[in-house]
C-alpha cells in the first residue's frame, strides 16, 4: 500500500534539493579557494557529479510514498520522483559531456557546474510544486540559471547573442505566465492546484472569462519553455549559439520540466474543463510538429537541425497532453526518458566531432565519418534513428505509446498528423546518416580524443536508447505507476 | 469609490504598454525596462485581488515575483554588458549573426 501522509513542514522531503544546493555552493567555494589554473580544475566536475548521484539516491528512497509537505506546496509522489530521476540523469550526463568540453572552450569556471545544479533544483521544484507559486519559482530558478549558462562563452559573440535573445524572450514570456497566474488567482481566490480544481468543480465546470484568459496566458508562458510552435522563434538561435553541452542540457531539462508543470496544472487544476483547452493544445501540437519538421528539412547546421527536431518532439509530446488519459501521462514520461538518452547522446557526438571554437558543426562536416570513425558513426546513426522513431529504438516505442494514447481518447486525426510528421522527420535524420556513410570525407578528421567522461556518457545513452527500445516493459511499468493522482 | 475593476483595468493597461514596448523598441535596455513594467503591472493585479478577496496568497506572491524580477535584472544587465563589451551596441537589430 502506498503510504500517504500530509506533513505541514517536512525539511526531509526536500533533501535532494538541499543536497544539490549544498554541492552547488561548495563547487563555487572550492573553485575560489583552489589555486590551480582554470584548465586543471577537474575536481569541480567530480564534486558536482557526486552531488547529483547523492541526490539521486536520496530521491530514490522516497519511491512509493506520497507526501504533501510545506503546507501542501511541495508534493512527493511517483510522478515527481520520476521527473526528479529524469532531471538528475540529465544533469549527470551533461556534467559528463561537459568536463572536457569546458576545458577545450576555456569556460571551465566553477559557476558552470553550480548553475547546472541550480537549474536542476528549479526543475525539481517545478515537477514537485503543488501550487502555482512553487511552479513559478521553480521555473524562474531554472530559466535564470540557463540564461547565464547560454552566455557562458562571454567573449564569443554568438554566445552573447544567444543569451540576450533567450533572456529577453524568456523574461517576456515570464510576464505572460505571471499574468496568467494572477488572473487564475483572482478568479478562484487560491493558488493551490487542488483548490482550483475544487473551485471549478463547485462552479459545475463552467469557466468565467477571467479564468479562461488566465488559462490561455499560462499556456503561452509554459508553451514558450517547452518550445511549442508559435513561441518557438528563439529555439534555433539559442541552441546554435549556446555552448554545445548546454544545448544538450536545455534541449532536455527545461522541456521535461515544462511538461511536468504543464501536466500538473492542466490535469489537476483544469482537469475537469478538458473540453475548454483541448482544442488550443490540439492546434499547438499540430503547428509545433509541422513547423519543427518542415523547417528542419532545410537546415545545414547540425545544432540548428537538432533544435528544430526538438521543437518537433515537443509537438509529439503535446499530442499526449491533448489525449489526457492515464496512458498519455505514462507515454509522456516514457518519451521524455527516451528523448533524454537519444538527444544527449547525439549532442555528445556533436561535441566529439566539433573542434575548438565550435567549428565543424555543418552537416557536411559529418560526411565520410563512417570511414574514419566507424564506431562514432554507428552511435550517431542509432541516436538519429531513435529520434526518427524507427524500431527497435527507444524513440519508436515512445512514439508508439503517444500515438496509441491519442487513438485511445479518440483523436485519430491528430495521431495521423503525428505519423505523417514522423515520416517527414525521417528524411532529415537520414540526411546526416547518408552523409556519414555514402559520401567521402570533405575535411581532415582529427585523431579522436575520446575522454573517459564523454565515453561513459555516450555508452549510457546507447544503453538507454537500446534498452528502452527492446525491453520497454520495465520502464513502462514504472511510468504507469508514476501517473498523476487525478482529482 | 475605487473598485477592483479600476485596478484591473490599470494593470491591464500597464501590461499592454509593456508588451507594446517590447515589440516596438529596439534598445535592449528599454526592452528590458518594458518587461519590468509588465511584471509590475501583474504585481498590481495580485495586490488588488488579494485585497478584495481578503486572502494573503496574492501579497505573498508579489514578494516572490519582485525577488524574481530583481534576479532577472541582475542577469539581464550582465548579459547586456557582456554584449556591449564585444559589440559596442545594445541595439537588438544588430543581433543578427544567427538567422534561419
Amino acid at each position: 500500500m502506498p503510504n500517504t501522509s500530509i506533513m505541514t513542514f517536512n525539511i526531509l522531503s526536500i533533501l535532494p534539493v538541499l543536497i544539490l544546493a549544498g554541492f552547488g555552493m561548495m563547487v563555487l567555494v572550492v573553485d575560489v579557494l583552489s589555486s590551480r589554473k582554470m584548465g586543471e580544475k577537474n575536481f569541480l566536475a567530480y564534486l558536482s557529479l557526486i552531488g547529483v548521484v547523492i541526490a539521486a539516491f536520496l530521491s530514490k528512497n522516497f519511491t512509493g510514498t506520497t507526501l504533501f509537505s510545506f503546507y501542501g506546496a511541495y508534493t512527493i509522489d511517483n510522478y515527481s520522483l520520476f521527473f526528479q530521476f529524469v532531471f538528475l540523469l540529465c544533469a549527470g550526463l551533461t556534467i559528463l559531456i561537459s568536463k572536457n568540453y569546458v576545458q577545450r572552450e576555456n569556460i571551465n569556471y566553477g559557476e558552470y557546474y553550480t548553475l547546472i545544479l541550480f537549474s536542476t533544483i528549479g526543475m525539481i521544484l517545478m515537477a514537485s510544486g503543488a501550487d502555482l507559486l512553487n511552479i513559478f519559482i521553480g521555473l524562474e530558478i531554472m530559466s535564470i540559471s540557463i540564461y547565464i549558462l547560454v552566455g557562458m562563452k562571454r567573449t564569443r559573440l554568438t554566445s552573447n547573442e544567444a543569451s540576450l535573445k533567450y533572456f529577453l524572450l524568456g523574461a517576456f514570456s515570464t510576464g505572460f505566465l505571471l499574468y496568467g497566474i494572477a488572473l487564475v488567482y483572482g478568479a478562484t481566490g487560491t493558488i493551490s492546484l487542488r483548490q482550483i480544481a475544487v473551485f471549478i468543480a463547485g462552479k459545475g465546470g463552467v469557466l468565467d472569462p477571467l479564468l479562461l484568459a488566465g488559462m490561455g496566458l499560462i499556456i503561452v508562458g509554459i508553451g514558450f519553455k517547452i518550445a511549442s510552435a508559435p513561441f518557438h522563434a528563439w529555439v534555433p538561435d539559442v541552441y546554435e549559439g549556446a555552448p554545445t553541452a548546454i544545448t544538450a542540457f536545455m534541449a532536455v531539462g527545461p522541456k521535461a520540466a515544462g511538461f511536468a508543470a504543464f501536466l500538473r496544472i492542466f490535469f489537476i487544476a483544469f482537469g475537469q474543463v478538458h473540453q475548454d483547452w483541448e482544442k488550443i493544445i490540439w492546434i499547438l501540437a499540430v503547428l509545433t510538429m509541422t513547423t519543427g519538421n518542415i523547417i528542419a528539412l532545410i537546415q545545414t547546421n547540425i545544432k540548428r537541425m537538432l533544435a528544430y527536431s526538438s521543437i518537433a518532439h515537443a509537438g509529439y509530446l503535446l499530442i499526449a497532453l491533448v489525449a489526457a488519459n492515464n496512458m498519455s501521462v505514462s507515454a509522456i514520461l516514457f518519451y521524455l526518458l527516451a528523448y533524454l538518452f537519444m538527444n544527449i547522446g547525439a549532442f555528445a557526438i556533436v561535441i566529439v566531432i566539433s573542434q575548438k571554437e565550435d567549428s565543424f558543426l555543418k552537416i557536411s562536416d559529418f560526411s565520410g565519418l563512417a570511414y574514419k570513425h566507424p564506431r562514432l558513426a554507428i552511435a550517431m546513426t542509432l541516436f538519429l534513428l531513435s529520434m526518427a522513431g524507427i524500431p527497435p529504438t527507444a524513440g519508436f516505442v515512445g512514439k508508439f505509446y503517444i500515438f496509441s494514447s491519442a487513438i485511445k481518447s479518440g483523436y485519430v486525426l491528430l495521431a495521423i498528423i503525428g505519423v505523417i510528421n514522423s515520416v517527414i522527420a525521417v528524411f532529415y535524420y537520414l540526411r546526416v546518416t547518408v552523409a556519414m556513410y555514402m559520401r567521402g570525407p570533405e575535411r581532415e578528421f582529427q585523431p579522436l580524443t575520446l575522454s573517459p567522461f564523454i565515453f561513459v556518457a555516450i555508452i549510457i545513452s546507447i544503453i538507454g536508447t537500446i534498452q528502452l527500445g527492446i525491453f520497454p516493459a520495465k520502464v513502462l511499468e514504472i511510468a504507469q505507476r508514476s501517473i498523476l493522482l487525478l482529482r | 469609490m475605487i473598485t477592483l475593476t479600476h485596478y484591473l483595468v490599470l494593470s491591464a493597461i500597464l501590461f499592454s504598454i509593456g508588451v507594446v514596448g517590447v515589440l516596438i523598441r529596439r534598445n535592449a535596455i528599454v526592452i528590458f525596462m518594458c518587461i519590468e513594467l509588465m511584471l509590475n503591472a501583474v504585481n498590481l493585479s495580485f495586490v488588488a485581488f488579494a485585497h478584495y478577496l481578503h486572502s494573503m496568497e496574492g501579497q505573498m506572491f508579489v514578494f516572490f515575483s519582485m525577488t524574481v524580477a530583481a534576479a532577472e535584472a541582475t542577469v539581464g544587465l550582465a548579459i547586456i554588458i557582456a554584449i556591449f563589451r564585444n559589440k559596442e551596441t545594445v541595439n537588438v537589430d544588430d543581433m543578427n549573426i544567427m538567422k534561419w
